[in-house]
């Protein structure tokens, strides 16, 4: 096992500056899972670290070793394909045992390590099968059967689950997981779903056009986003926001006035132009005509049985709140509607850079 | 497949193995017009329309097989080895220099890459005659003439170029994630190419082997031009001698032709199944 660390690193493809400055240190046997929108590096942050692209600038480690200069082979690592990219003229023993038998291990010892991570696996049966015999799921475990075998020190994944319909997908996070608690091997992980991103990683880094937005636990990352950005990206519906003024410890827009919790305050903030943010079950439905700290438009009610999603207009801007359905049943399309939030709830962010203005609390 | 037959409609099933029997009909005439030459006793190119022979004999197959030089050696052995030799060497410096040509082509980068498949491809525009020439008086220069490691070279500079684009279309259909894995998995580029390319490319490897095989084997204008005595020739040439400009000896001719022509039907009914391609089905996706 091997912890793994990035600096500097930078990669253009011609004219095309695709990974921008990457700083990354992931700890022996964390899982990592890198996370972003089509198109902003992610793949090919996780090539580089594979030996398959070299970077154009900047260093790689690999337990404590520089790799820049070692080729795949050497780098033990193993790596899971999106496209499984499983040898379709070799049973799925062939192709469990390939990277032990290129690299000159005794056909018993090959033989053990095939059946060990088969047993894992739970695909003893599908050992004599070529590829073409089998369904997207089964390939999808002997493709992470075959990084297995070879006990490497790290494990990449790019994108493992993507081709798997929606059941399976969600089975295979949970054997995912289980399979790194037993064998705590560090793994990095490419995905650009955030269900995965949440349930899977230890820590999650958020890539946007070919630099890290944010670093930390998922929790971190959903509860105190460093920056819009982030608090958009991860959350399902999303953050809410508005454009609004922050003056005299209270936020205002255009139907919203939200106190200040100044202790959470980044050191010198001043007053201007801010957004305001509220994650959709932040906000509180004020039943009974109390004043409420958020006032909006009724647009279109979604009842789901066990809560109503109501799109709002706050303003200008749209907002997704869930309500209680039995709160939300005396709403009605075009009403208005007052809400509450807990100004701890809240998030701030500066007009202009878009970071957060909240810090998390806590040791500092 | 049995099932899907069975739902076709009579109509349909009738109006199907019509079509195949004309098509048969139509692909058989001539063959059976020269079978019939070969295994009549009283050949000759009258008779009308009837593919029928009028006779048995095998004659005219051993007159082919038992002809013998002037010193009284058998002929047909040596003329098949003469053959043989060239078709075998032919494809094999084709299949070794165009899957290895083919497979550079399609994944390295290098300087002249482009102009070099062009070049590749302008070659084939000629026809064979064309650079009969020209080719004649390299072969006298480099001494070559009337020997098969010379007609084995003529022959590889019009395969070889034909198999190098073959080959490099199918591996260009060939996944570089399952190389990516490879050299993941531990494997040298040469261990890649062996173990990973090579086997998947094996249809597109047959035909192309196959495209050598025959054009070796059947070729006939730049093998007369460039041997000469009994001893040096190859069966189309020897063909061609029964039916020169002294004698049209048409019975041997065809008995000549249908031994040349079984090698070649053999090959294909044992490499058929290969042919039919898709071996990288199932690998990457779903
Ligand atoms: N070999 C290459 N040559 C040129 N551009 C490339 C190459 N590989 C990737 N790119 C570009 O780099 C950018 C990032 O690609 P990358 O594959 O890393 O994205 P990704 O985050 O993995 O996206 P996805 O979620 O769609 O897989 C893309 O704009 C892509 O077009
Ligand atoms: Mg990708």
């Amino acid at each position: 096992m091997a912890s793994v660390s990035l600096s500097g690193v930078h990669k253009r493809f011609g004219d095309t500056h695709v990974v921008r400055g990457v700083d990354l240190d992931i700890a022996d046997g964390e899982f990592l899972v890198l996370v972003g929108s089509s198109g902003c590096g992610k793949s090919t942050l996780l090539r580089m670290l594979a030996g398959l692209e070299q970077p154009s600038s900047g260093s790689i480690a690999i337990g404590g070793r520089v790799v820049n200069d070692v080729a795949p082979r050497d780098r033990d690592i193993a790596m899971v394909f999106q496209s499984y990219a499983l040898y379709p003229h070799m049973t799925v023993r062939e192709n469990m045992g390939f990277g032990l038998k290129v690299r000159g291990a005794a056909a018993p010892e090959i033989d053990a390590a095939v059946a060990d991570a088969a047993r894992v696996l739970d695909i003893v049966h599908l050992l004599d099968r070529k590829p073409k015999e089998m369904s997207g799921g089964q390939r999808q475990r002997v493709a992470m059967g075959r990084a297995l075998v070879r006990k490497p020190k790290v494990f990449l994944f790019d994108e493992p689950l993507s081709n798997l319909d929606a059941s399976l997908r969600g089975q295979m996070r949970v054997e995912l997981k289980r399979l790194h608690a037993k064998l705590g091997v560090t793994t990095v992980y490419v995905t650009h779903d955030q269900v995965e991103a949440m349930t899977l990683a230890d820590r999650i880094a958020l890539l946007d056009k070919g630099v890290v937005q944010q670093v930390g636990t998922p929790a971190e990352l959903y509860d105190w986003p460093a920056n819009r950005f982030t608090a958009r990206f991860l959350g399902s519906p999303g953050m809410n926001f508005v454009e609004a003024e922050l003056r005299d410890g209270r936020v205002f827009a255009p139907g919203v006035d939200v106190p200040v919790v100044a202790e959470l305050l980044a050191e010198g903030t001043t007053d201007g132009p801010v957004w305001i943010g509220v994650r959709p079950h932040d906000l509180r439905l004020e039943v009974g005509g109390a004043a409420g700290a958020i006032e909006a438009e009724v647009d279109v009610l979604e009842p789901m049985g066990w809560e109503t999603h109501a799109h709002l207009r706050v303003g200008d801007a749209r907002w997704t709140a869930r309500f209680d359905a039995a709160d939300a049943a005396s709403l009605t399309p075009r009403g208005r509607v007052r809400c509450s939030v807990a100004p701890r709830s809240a998030r701030l962010f500066a007009r202009d850079d878009e970071r957060a203005l909240y810090r998390a609390p806590g040791p500092t | 497949m049995d099932d899907g037959q069975q739902t076709v409609s009579w109509g349909r099933q009738l109006a199907r193995q019509a079509l195949l029997i004309a098509v048969s009909a139509v692909t058989l005439y001539p063959v059976l017009w020269v079978v019939k030459l070969a295994v009549s006793p009283q050949a000759s190119m009258g008779g009308g329309f009837n593919p029928l022979p009028t006779g048995f004999t095998l004659a005219h197959f051993e007159r082919v097989l038992t002809a013998r030089d002037t010193l009284g050696n058998l002929l047909f052995p040596i003329q098949l080895a003469n053959s043989l030799t060239v078709s075998i060497a032919t494809t094999l410096v084709g299949i070794v220099l165009s899957t290895t040509a083919g497979y550079a082509f399609s994944r390295f980068d290098f300087p002249g890459k482009d102009a070099g498949m062009k070049a590749f491809l302008v070659t084939q525009m000629f026809p064979g005659v064309v650079m009969a020439v020209p080719l004649y008086i390299l072969m006298d220069e480099l001494g070559l003439l009337n020997s098969m490691a010379g007609l084995t070279l003529v022959y590889s500079t019009t395969s070889v170029p034909f198999s190098v684009w073959m080959l490099k279309g199918y591996f260009d259909t060939i996944p570089r994630d399952l190389e990516e894995a490879a050299l993941v998995d531990g494997a040298s580029q040469w261990t890649i190419f062996t173990r990973v390319i090579l086997p998947l490319a094996t249809p597109a490897i047959v035909v192309t082997g196959l495209f050598s095989f025959m054009t070796a084997w059947n070729e006939f204008i730049l093998a007369a031009t460039f041997l000469s005595g009994e001893r040096h020739m190859t069966l189309p040439t020897v063909l061609y001698g029964y039916v020169d400009e002294n004698s049209t000896d048409w019975a041997p001719f065809a008995a000549g032709a249908i031994l040349v022509s079984l090698p070649v039907m053999a090959l294909f009914f044992v490499l058929q199944r290969h042919l039919v391609g898709g071996l990288t089905a199932g690998g990457v996706k779903g």
